[in-house]
Parts: structure tokens; C-alpha cells; sequence
């Protein structure tokens, strides 16, 4: 098989996984409002996706927070500006680092879970069995756990941003040694409209993104257990690239009209 | 009834069935046989609309499922019992909670007597209620897992149709013994169309009253195990020689069975 051609059955795979990845996101979308509702189903997963990630997302904001506030803590001082680090934190944690460290991990804990999960159900045929019993998959297993993530991503990040804020805070006061008021009152001043709307936008748009990955990776998985694994390493990389590049968009078209508001 | 005019049906680039016609009547049991591969499963997923036909129609109590919105197909399935290889029972739900499965989704009865209804279904297929209902599919055996999953299979959807994808693979002798044992009794017992899917010739033979072979996706013979045993179709004869010994001794048993059973009722008639 020549270059070009390996090139070629490449690009048509991508735009077919592509194309069906739009298809089911559609599918997911009209179960949520056609199909019926599993309210335990959405609970439970919320738990296990909201709850279950919660410890990892108190570390994850925590040491971003001190490291970013660490590394800005040192070039502000060289100019005689460290009052200025909780804005700086402000901004950077709010509109790019919580939003972002918060998907990516959940890229990593959770849409492995769900792949991994539907993969299994896949090859052990209870998918078909649910659909022979007259249950659609998709709303019984895929749209709690759209839900899920709709409802929790962006409580943690919130969370995160609040513990990275709070890192953020030990360094400047202990180590950077910035009175904690100046410290607050900066951080207070970019607490703004624009800034917490991109901060909440970001992550209601990357849920959808994990979910629709997810569990799409997970309902066409084939192969057995090794076709599970594949397509739970897959379904991770795909949504941590998908997440930045959803994050790179979202900042540089929604930041244009959200500019009288940062 | 079933019916399939040629059938053909590609997962992608690979060919699976090619131009198959075969039809199952009302009560009528049926094996379709052949190597692993053969596309004998797919034929059980046509039937129940979870996959389409490429070509052809499958005509399932009178509607070409394939051509069905899934609103209808799933109208459909409510006559069709199916029980899938290995049980694909949800792990993550306890035995009563599998076999009430349909009723807690579909039905607005009260969770006591889906689990009497369960309890019960348990028990007409050979399991002791109070000892299995509350353990995890994990905890089973092979057996007991077929057993469940029949059960499911009944207690989901009142079946005209039983549809059985190769139900005794990986089980030990006596237990094959036992499933098929009440996959034929329910066939008799309940007048199911019955349909399995089996590479094991001698399960076939224990339960279907014609047989089906597919091999590389054609169906290389439709019949009677008399056909089956006089028939000089080179595929149907390569797929059978290392099973000659079982099907010329399981006819013989038959013969002598149904020998014995005349007997016994002559007399009868006579007084």
C-alpha cells in the first residue's frame, strides 16, 4: 500500500468516525428530550461522576493553584508588581487553568469509566439484550450520563477554581509574603460577568464534549476486551485534544464579545 | 412465523450472508447450524431487527422487520424471546432483578410482585428462588446463568418466538444435557417457535424438528435429520463427517424411541 493511499483510507476513516460521531451526538440529544427520563440512573451517576471525582479535583486545583501562583509570584517580584498576582490568578484560573485541569482530569477518570463501562456492556451483548427488551440504550445508559456530566463538571470546577484561588492565596501570603487583603481584593476585582461567564461556559460545553465522545467510543466498540482497551484510550485522547480545542475556540470567539464584560 | 427470502446482509466490506431463504413455522422447532463464522448468529439478529438486511426480507409475523420504524419493531419483539450467547445478563443487577428486568421498565406493577412473578420464573426454569434471586450474575454458573436468562427471555415477553444463540456453549455435559432438556420442554410445553443456533450437531438434534446449515454465509441445506443424513452435498458432508457417528447413532435412538412409543400406546388404542 503506497503513502498517499494509507494517507487517504486515513482521512476517509476520520471523516466517517467523525460523521457518526455527529450522528450519535443527535441521537443522544433527541433521547434526552423524546425518550423516557431515568431519574435513579441520573442520580447514581451523578454520584459516581460528581462525588467519586471530587477528591481528585481538591488535589488537581490545589497544586495548580500553588505552582501557577509559585512560578508568577517569582517574575512579578522581579518587577516590584506581586500585588498584582491575585489577578493574574484570578483571570488565569476562572477563564483557562480551572475549566481545563477540571475537564482534562475528567477526560482521564471519567470518560475512561463511562468508554470502558458501555465497552464492556457492548461486548457482553447486554446492550442488545436491552434493546430486545424494548429499552433504548442510548436514554437507559448514555443521556445519565450526559446529564451527569452536564450537572457536576461544572459544579467542580467551581470547586476547583475556588481550592486553586485558595493555593494561589497560601503561596502569596507565606511565601511571596502579599498581605492577604491585597491578596483578595485583587482577586475580588476580576471576579467578573465575563469572566465567571467564560469560566461556566467552558465547562457545560466540555461535558457535552466527554459525553458524546464517550459514550460514542464505548457503543462502537469491537473486539472483544482488547477492542474495550483500545477504545477506552482512544476515547481519553480524543476528548483531552477535543477539550483544548473547544477551550481555544470558545476564548478566542466568545472573549471578542465578552470584551466590555473581562 | 418466520420468514427469510434472500437474505443478505455485509458488516462493512465482509460479506456475512449471501441470498438465505428458510422459514419457521408456527411451533416449529428449528437449528441453523454451521462452523463458527458462518453468520448463524446474524440470522438471530435479523429476526429480532437489530441489525439490517443489506438484501432481501425477513418477514417476522407478517412485517418485513427491516423496513419497521424501531417504535414498531419494538411492538414486534414483544412475541420474541431472546436468549443471547452466554446469558448477556446485567451484571451489575441481581438474579430477580434480571428476570423482572422487562416488567420493572415496562409495567407499573409493585416491586413485591415483579419478585413473585420472578420467583416463579425461577422456579419453572429448574431454579430454587430463595437460594439464587438475590446473588449477582457473577456468582452463577455457566448453567444456572442460561437458566436465568431463559427465564428473562419468558418473563420479558410472553413469547411466540424463542430465539436461542449457541445455548449451551462452554457448559459441561450435564449441564448441556439440562438446557436442552428445557429448551425443549418449554418448546413443546408453550407451542414456541423455537430457533437455535448451534455448531454442536447433537444439540440440534435433540430439540429441532428441521435443520439449517449455513456455512461461509450460504445456506448450504434446509430439511429433516434423514435429509441431513442422506444428503450428498460435499459442504454438508464435510461440515457433518466429524459428527457422522453422533447423527447416524442419535437417528437410530430416535427410531427406537419412537418404536417403543407405538408399542406402548397399541395396546391402549386396542382396549
Amino acid at each position: 500500500m503506497s503513502t498517499f493511499t494509507a494517507i487517504n483510507n486515513r482521512l476517509k476513516f476520520a471523516a466517517k468516525s467523525t460523521q457518526e460521531l455527529f450522528y450519535f451526538s443527535v441521537r443522544m440529544i433527541a433521547a434526552l428530550f423524546f425518550r423516557k427520563t431515568y431519574f435513579s440512573e441520573t442520580l447514581e451517576q451523578m454520584y459516581t461522576i460528581g462525588y467519586g471525582s471530587l477528591y481528585l479535583i481538591l488535589l488537581t486545583g490545589v497544586f495548580a493553584g500553588e505552582g501557577f501562583a509559585l512560578a508568577f509570584a517569582h517574575e512579578l517580584g522581579d518587577f516590584g508588581a506581586k500585588n498584582y498576582l491575585g489577578r493574574i490568578m484570578a483571570i488565569a484560573i476562572l477563564r483557562e487553568l480551572g475549566p481545563v485541569l477540571t475537564g482534562l482530569m475528567f477526560a482521564a477518570r471519567v470518560a475512561s469509566s463511562i468508554t470502558a463501562e458501555i465497552g464492556a456492556m457492548k461486548s457482553s451483548q447486554q446492550l442488545d439484550a436491552m434493546t430486545a427488551f424494548g429499552i433504548d440504550p442510548i436514554a437507559k445508559i448514555a443521556v445519565p450520563r450526559m446529564v451527569a456530566l452536564i450537572l457536576m463538571l461544572p459544579a467542580l470546577t467551581i470547586i476547583c477554581d475556588a481550592i486553586a484561588l485558595l493555593g494561589g492565596w497560601l503561596i502569596a501570603v507565606y511565601l511571596a509574603h502579599v498581605s492577604s487583603n491585597i491578596y483578595w481584593s485583587a482577586v475580588m476585582e476580576r471576579m467578573v460577568f465575563g469572566n465567571l461567564f467564560m469560566g461556566i461556559l467552558k465547562p457545560i460545553a466540555f461535558s457535552f464534549v466527554i459525553a458524546f465522545i464517550a459514550c460514542y467510543f464505548g457503543f462502537n466498540s469491537r473486539g472483544g476486551t482488547k477492542g474495550v482497551g483500545q477504545a477506552t484510550t482512544n476515547s481519553v485522547v480524543a476528548c483531552s485534544i477535543s477539550i483544548l480545542i473547544v477551550n481555544f475556540l470558545i476564548t478566542k470567539f466568545v472573549s471578542d464579545y465578552l470584551k466590555g464584560y473581562m | 412465523m418466520i420468514q427469510l427470502r434472500s437474505v443478505s446482509f455485509a458488516y462493512g466490506e465482509k460479506q456475512v450472508l449471501q441470498g438465505v431463504s428458510f422459514s419457521v413455522d408456527d411451533g416449529e422447532a428449528v437449528a441453523i447450524m454451521g462452523p463458527s463464522g458462518s453468520g448463524k448468529s446474524t440470522i438471530l439478529r435479523l429476526i429480532l431487527g437489530l441489525e439490517n438486511a443489506s438484501d432481501g426480507e425477513v418477514i417476522v409475523d407478517g412485517h418485513d422487520i427491516g423496513k419497521l420504524r424501531e417504535s414498531k419493531r419494538r411492538q414486534i419483539r414483544k412475541n420474541i424471546g431472546m436468549v443471547f450467547q452466554e446469558g448477556a445478563l446485567f451484571d451489575s443487577l441481581t438474579v430477580g432483578e434480571n428476570v423482572g428486568y422487562y416488567l420493572l421498565e415496562h409495567s407499573k406493577l409493585k416491586w413485591e410482585e415483579i419478585d413473585q412473578r420472578a420467583c416463579r420464573m425461577l422456579g419453572e426454569v429448574g431454579l430454587n428462588c430463595d437460594e439464587v434471586i438475590d446473588l449477582l450474575p457473577e456468582q452463577l454458573s455457566g448453567g444456572m446463568r442460561r437458566r436465568v436468562a431463559i427465564g428473562r427471555a419468558l418473563l420479558s415477553t410472553d413469547p411466540t418466538i424463542m430465539l436461542y444463540d449457541e445455548p449451551t456453549t462452554g457448559l459441561d455435559p450435564r449441564s448441556t444435557h439440562n438446557i436442552l432438556g428445557l429448551i425443549e420442554q418449554l418448546h413443546r410445553e408453550k407451542n414456541l417457535s423455537t430457533v437455535v443456533v448451534t455448531h454442536q450437531i447433537a444439540d440440534a438434534i435433540a430439540i429441532a424438528d428441521r435443520y439449517v446449515v449455513i456455512i461461509d454465509g450460504h445456506m448450504v441445506f434446509d430439511g429433516s435429520l434423514d435429509e441431513l443424513r442422506d444428503s450428498r452435498d460435499p459442504k454438508v458432508l464435510s461440515f457433518l463427517a466429524p459428527f457422522r457417528a453422533s447423527v447416524t447413532g442419535v437417528i437410530e435412538s430416535r427410531l427406537s424411541d419412537v418404536v417403543a412409543q407405538n408399542e406402548s400406546e397399541s395396546p391402549q388404542e386396542e382396549s
